[in-house]
């Protein structure tokens, strides 16, 4: 059976009075990409903030696989197999490529499977294995966004958390990263939560596609139906 | 972009060639490095006068406090200016232990590894209270630290001595130290000398284990937490444990200092260890270069070397002893600003700059 079955019931974040996420029901399932598409402000990186324990909610549930991680914290939710790539890329720029990467994978890593995981994210990332001696900071933004997420890979999780990964990148990166995201949930069965503003390419390779508009859930469709509903484009997705 | 990368592979290979004795494992490469330094201090330490061997002998032991408080600011990020108190906790331990007679002691190495042992011990309560502080608070908690372990060997005057302090023996050269050196240099070791040995001994000691948990994981865990809180928590590390350990392994260094400070001063007093000691030694470690341990060595050394040979310039430039005395910390001063203005790096950072640029 495979595992990543992501589940939010009724969650609720709030920043002071501002309620950013409100009651929010949602299943992300292995081996599908769940988009989450809205406006600036409609709560959706909250809505991963929260998942991933940065952010405490306010009330509702969080549960992976049936477990209830709603209380824990961020370093225990990402050792149970969740990894979020925040937005902004959260590289460590003084550290280089290689070191960034192995700071992924050190949950209970042995020697030689932290080899193999370097090895295939290299492979997945041929600018990464060039500069693996470099520092960080001179990765242009699509590297970054390959280390973060190649980061968040090496420590085999279920879940993948991605908050805008094509914020800031020249279209081709943007194709290549999504098909990379495809070929993982396909192959792999992750499960993969999508964050994003760019909604028409978010959408050509989800499977589902989740509205959020001031923190509610408006719409939930597959993508294929969302992306041909005038409407609710016109509405939230402005395209 | 694309120049600098044609360059580099023969660059790459001619060092390779150059250096192909070198140890391959990181362990090896800082254990020769340390080898070469211990025969380099032999030499030095037998060349000199006695005058400069007492003086490595206290630059040895803000070098180990100093090293320690490297991989606690540098490294891991948190200020610390409560590490001479962490100091003083080692050196009434060693007081304490080896008695103002030296009869019946311990073994002098038994003893700093126990100073260092109950220096850690403090240091995990102050960080484990640290971990959740930031910035200015953390500077003043580990500050009221600084404030108050003096007050303390104060208000417990009878088994710590009081203003007065605790007397510590010095402890007698050993018989195969002694025979060693004679066998090398054919001449005796004189106490003095001998406690630069012991010093110098530690501090590389110090600075052989550190740099290796600076290569490593551990190391690596330590910078993220310090540049990229976030990042660090969401890539699984445990934060609070993370900081607590940098902690523990700083105080152990600042517990092993004041070990060696109290035998080379044959004495632990409260008006050794003041806020003073705490800001020298974060001042060595800003200006030596932060996060580097060799900057926590060239810190270590200006702080020993810059007041004395600042007052001879003053005499010899005609001022009478007071004015060339107060000559010290003013230059010191001066010396801190212009690095802080010109060179936020450190020395370590503008030595790394002209090396790249070659």
């Amino acid at each position: 059976m495979s595992t990543g079955m992501l589940e939010m019931r009724g969650l609720t974040s709030a920043y002071g009075a501002v309620v950013a996420v409100d009651e929010v029901d949602l299943v992300a399932a292995p081996g599908r990409i769940t988009a989450v598409l809205g406006a600036n402000g409609a709560g959706k990186t909250t809505l991963l903030r929260t998942i991933s324990g940065l952010v405490r909610p306010r009330a509702g549930q969080v549960l992976l696989d049936g477990a209830d991680l709603t209380r824990a914290r961020a370093e225990e939710i990402a050792r149970a197999g969740i990894a979020h790539v925040p937005e902004g890329r959260g590289v460590i720029t003084e550290l280089t490529v290689e070191e960034n990467l192995r700071l992924g994978a050190m949950l209970g890593a042995t020697r030689r499977s932290t080899r193999r995981g370097l090895d295939q994210v290299y492979e997945m990332f041929p600018p990464l294995a060039e500069r693996r001696r470099r520092d960080a900071h001179v990765l242009s933004g699509g590297e970054r966004q390959m280390l973060v997420i190649g980061r968040a890979l090496l420590g085999g999780p279920s879940v993948l958390l991605l908050d805008e990964p094509s914020l800031g990148l020249a279209p081709r990166i943007v194709a290549q990263i999504f098909e990379l995201l495809r070929g993982l949930v396909d192959e792999d069965g992750m499960t993969v939560l999508l964050v994003e503003q760019n909604a028409r390419s978010a959408l050509s390779i989800a499977d589902v596609g989740i509205v959020l508009n001031l923190g509610r859930v408006v719409a939930r469709e597959d993508a294929a139906t969302l992306a041909a509903d005038a409407a609710l484009r016109h509405a939230y997705l402005g395209f | 972009m694309a120049q600098q990368t044609l360059q580099e592979p023969p660059a790459a290979t001619t060092g390779r060639r150059r250096l192909r004795w070198r140890p391959r494992s990181t362990f090896g490469r800082h254990a020769l490095t340390v080898v070469v330094a211990m025969v380099a201090v032999m030499l030095v330490l037998e060349f000199t006068s006695p005058f400069r061997n007492s003086q490595l002998a206290t630059m040895s032991y803000y070098a180990i406090a100093a090293a320690g408080l490297t991989v606690l600011t540098g490294v891991n990020g948190q200020i610390s200016l409560g590490h001479g108190a962490l100091m003083a906790v080692g050196a009434y331990t060693t007081g304490l232990l080896l008695g103002p007679d030296g009869d019946g002691a311990l073994p002098l190495p038994l003893i700093m590894l126990v100073a260092a042992t109950v220096t850690a011990l403090v240091g995990t309560v102050v960080g484990a209270a640290a971990a959740r502080l930031h910035g200015p608070y953390l500077a003043g908690a580990t500050l009221a630290l600084a404030v108050a372990v003096p007050g303390l060997a104060i208000y417990f005057d009878h088994t710590l001595g009081g203003e007065q302090g605790l007397r510590i023996a010095s402890p007698e050269v050993p018989g195969w130290f002694d025979a060693t050196i004679y066998f090398l240099f054919a001449h005796e070791t004189p106490s003095a000398k001998y406690l630069a040995y012991l010093g110098w001994g530690t501090l590389l000691l110090v600075l052989l284990l550190l740099a290796n948990l600076m290569a490593g994981r551990v190391g690596r865990v330590w910078r993220a937490v310090r540049d990229d809180e976030v990042a660090a928590e969401l890539a699984g590390i445990r934060l609070g444990r993370v900081r607590v350990l940098a902690f523990v392994v700083s105080a152990a260094c600042a517990g092993l200092a004041g070990a060696v400070l109290g035998v080379v001063v044959r004495l632990a007093a409260p008006s050794g260890f003041t806020i003073v000691l705490s800001l020298g030694l974060l001042t060595a470690v800003v200006v030596g270069g932060l996060g580097s341990l060799v900057g926590a060595l060239l810190g270590s050394a200006l702080l020993v070397f810059l007041p004395p040979a600042v007052t001879n310039l003053g005499t010899a430039a005609g001022l009478d002893g007071t004015q060339a005395a107060q000559l010290a910390p003013f230059v010191y001063g001066v010396v801190l600003v212009l690095v802080m203005l010109l060179a936020p790096t450190g020395a370590v950072g503008v030595f790394t700059k002209v090396w790249r640029k070659r």
